[in-house]
């Protein structure tokens, strides 16, 4: 079994998010990084998947040198070689294209991602690649089971849950649920300095998106206390000003 | 064992930006270490520590995370890193808790670096890998009940019996001791030189009573070791080495450790105080917006971004093979005074709250007073350094 899984570089969860060059870009100065949390849990179900020599795992990233330490981890956790390429990630578009450039020709039986990078959160890379590559993909798993030929897919929907079947190959996105995130061990960090990490060149790719401007959240209001006597007050405020009633 | 539900938020002050001087590889052993810590230790910690109970199933995992002789060569079973990965990794598991990293640095320490570094090659591969692995655990016996800052004073003994060594006497303060499955023991032989030997549980008249009624590394099991008429096999005394610079090369190495530990606990009660003060409302606004408490958060990221450039440089010329014991006992005094001062103040800051197992502070201030007398009191440092200074001796 081949699996490919799919990982962003992302800011910490601890970040304070800061804008630069007139609120367009993202300020990196300072902000550590990480292998996004769900790209995580779909890499350790890959190496749950491939344990025993039952297959390889390989992990891609589009991104620049500066994300290596991250895919590094990855090589720590447990994947056995790494790709990235070499260009800065401009929207899911791109990624996904490049993701499925790499993939066309190398025969991968799945293809995992996290549900979303915690960034951007825009969930859309596996749903891209998946028609690319035009092959099935099913978003935001919570089970996967599979023999290498048949899985078995358990996703959440409103009010309970669909189970899919797919047979052959196909990406799906990994919610929590789907393995436990592994933390490297020490000897995985040792066998993570000769694993190869394959430096491969970005396809050229029409820019669809532009950012054109970041804001973040207002500040939060200040709250107003009622003293639980003046239940009549309450209700007037949230009928006239929350509106909610 | 109930689970405490509280997130571990910890982050780590780096206010000089020493990141910069590590390398990729030493963060990455960090951030392993720290996530072990966050999700393994923080949840469970406290109430071991209530309960004055080691978290043996603790041991797979720091074996996992390399903190079993992470120094000691990859073909004994070790990660072959350097002194600041060695240093890191001893922060990482302080700053959850003393008791934790005393496991760890006695059995990379004490045990497996004076089999590494005085054993036979024998030894070296009958022990190592599997006290790499955590499979099996051990103890270092030098303190006696008579004997603490004067080693050489020590009355265990051997005497050669033809085909084995018989050991007699008894070692006290012993971390791991109750579980250990081996112990480093010191005594001297019938010339009155000291000798270092393995001694294996289940080897008649070898006892591990453990020590009960600890208000300090509550979640460390302590023991003493009795020999009573223990025959030794010949092959188990270690070739390489007699004399006192047998345990106190074990005692550089372990102290170095802690110089990196207590400031784990020093960063921790830190972390800890300035979130507090950030939330804690009085008079109208946080008490983080007071002199006197900012007074306090300002001397403790001073003190703590002090000793860590001292304990970075101590680890450069570690792994250059240039740092002097008496440079290590520079900075292992230094560290565990800083973390000590701290853990009062931080405890101060948090009020009432400061005295509860809600929070990690009382419980890192009890443990240092184990961690400022082991491993060398204090005072002795002091006067390694006030001899190193002078060249006169003031210890007798």
């Amino acid at each position: 079994m081949k699996i490919l899984v799919c990982i962003s570089n992302v800011p910490d969860t601890t970040t304070k998010i800061t804008f630069t060059n007139d609120n367009t870009e993202f300020n990196t100065a300072g902000v550590q990084y990480i292998v996004n949390p769900y790209d995580e849990i779909a890499l350790s179900k890959a190496i749950e998947l491939t344990e025993g020599g039952k297959g390889t795992v390989t992990v891609i990233n589009v991104g620049e040198a500066g994300n290596d330490p991250t895919i590094r981890k990855a090589l720590a956790i447990g994947a056995d070689d790494a790709v990235r390429v070499n260009a800065a990630p401009r929207d899911a578009y791109f990624v996904s294209k490049q993701i499925a450039e790499y993939a066309k020709d190398k025969d991968f039986d799945i293809i995992l991602t996290g549900r979303e990078s915690i960034d951007y959160n825009g969930n859309q890379v596996a749903a891209m690649v998946g028609e690319f590559l035009d092959i099935p993909s099913i978003s935001i798993i919570k089970k996967l089971d599979t023999d290498g030929t048949n899985a078995t897919i358990e996703r959440e929907i409103e009010g309970g849950k669909e189970v899919v079947t797919v047979t052959g190959k196909f990406i799906a996105s990994c919610a929590e649920g789907v393995a436990e995130p592994k933390i490297p061990n020490m000897r995985g960090i040792m066998s993570a300095r000769t694993k190869p990490l394959n430096v491969v060149e970005a396809v050229s790719i029409e820019e669809v998106t532009k950012v054109a401007k970041y804001e973040t959240p207002a500040p939060r209001g200040t709250v107003k206390l009622i003293p639980a006597e003046q239940t009549e007050d309450l209700i007037n405020l949230l009928h006239s000003e929350a509106k909610v009633i | 064992m109930s689970k405490s539900t509280k997130k571990d938020l910890y982050e780590a002050p780096d206010y000089y930006l020493l990141d910069e001087l590590l390398t990729d590889e030493h963060k990455l052993i960090r951030a392993t270490a720290r996530e072990w810590v966050k999700k393994e230790v923080s949840p469970v910690i406290e109430d071991y520590a209530q309960k004055a109970e080691f978290p043996k199933h603790l041991i797979k995992g720091l074996a996992d995370i390399g903190a079993f002789g992470p120094t000691i060569p990859v073909e004994y079973g070790g990660a072959g890193l350097d002194y600041i990965a060695y240093g890191i990794l001893m922060q990482e598991i302080e700053r959850g808790d003393s008791g934790i990293r005393s496991t760890a640095s006695v059995q990379g320490s004490l045990v497996m670096y004076p089999i590494y570094a005085y054993g036979s090659e024998e030894q070296r591969k009958k022990y190592l890998p599997k006290l790499a692995s955590g499979e099996m655990m051990g103890c270092f016996g030098l303190t006696e009940p008579d004997h603490g800052s004067n080693p050489g004073g020590m009355v265990t003994n051997i005497k050669d019996a033809g085909s084995h060594y018989i050991l007699n006497g008894a070692k006290m303060w012993i971390s791991n001791a109750p579980f250990a499955d081996i112990a480093v023991v010191w005594g001297k032989d019938e010339s009155g030189k000291i000798r270092g030997m393995v001694v294996e549980r289940g080897m008649t008249g070898f006892s591990t009573p453990e020590t009960h009624n600890k208000w300090s590394l509550r979640a460390s099991a302590t023991g003493e070791l009795v020999f009573d008429n223990v025959e030794i096999p010949k092959e188990n005394v270690f070739p390489e080495i007699s004399g006192l610079k047998g345990p106190l090369g074990c005692l550089n190495q372990a102290r170095y450790g802690i110089a990196w530990g207590a400031l784990g606990a020093a960063m921790d009660c830190y972390d800890t105080a300035l979130r507090y003060s950030k939330e804690r409302i009085q008079f109208g606004k946080p008490i983080g917006g007071f002199q006197l408490q900012q007074k306090k958060l300002a001397e403790m990221v001073t003190e703590i971004t002090k000793a860590q450039l001292l304990v970075w440089r101590l680890g450069v010329l570690k792994s250059e093979g240039r740092a002097t014991a008496e440079q290590i006992s520079m900075a292992k005094r230094n560290s565990v005074e800083v973390a000590l001062d701290i853990a009062r103040n931080a405890r101060q800051m948090l009020g009432g709250m400061g005295i509860t197992g809600e929070y990690s502070i009382m419980r890192h201030m009890m443990n240092l007073e184990s961690v400022v007398t082991y491993e060398g009191t204090h005072d002795i440092h002091l006067l390694i350094t006030g001899m190193d200074v002078t060249g006169l001796n003031a210890f007798k």
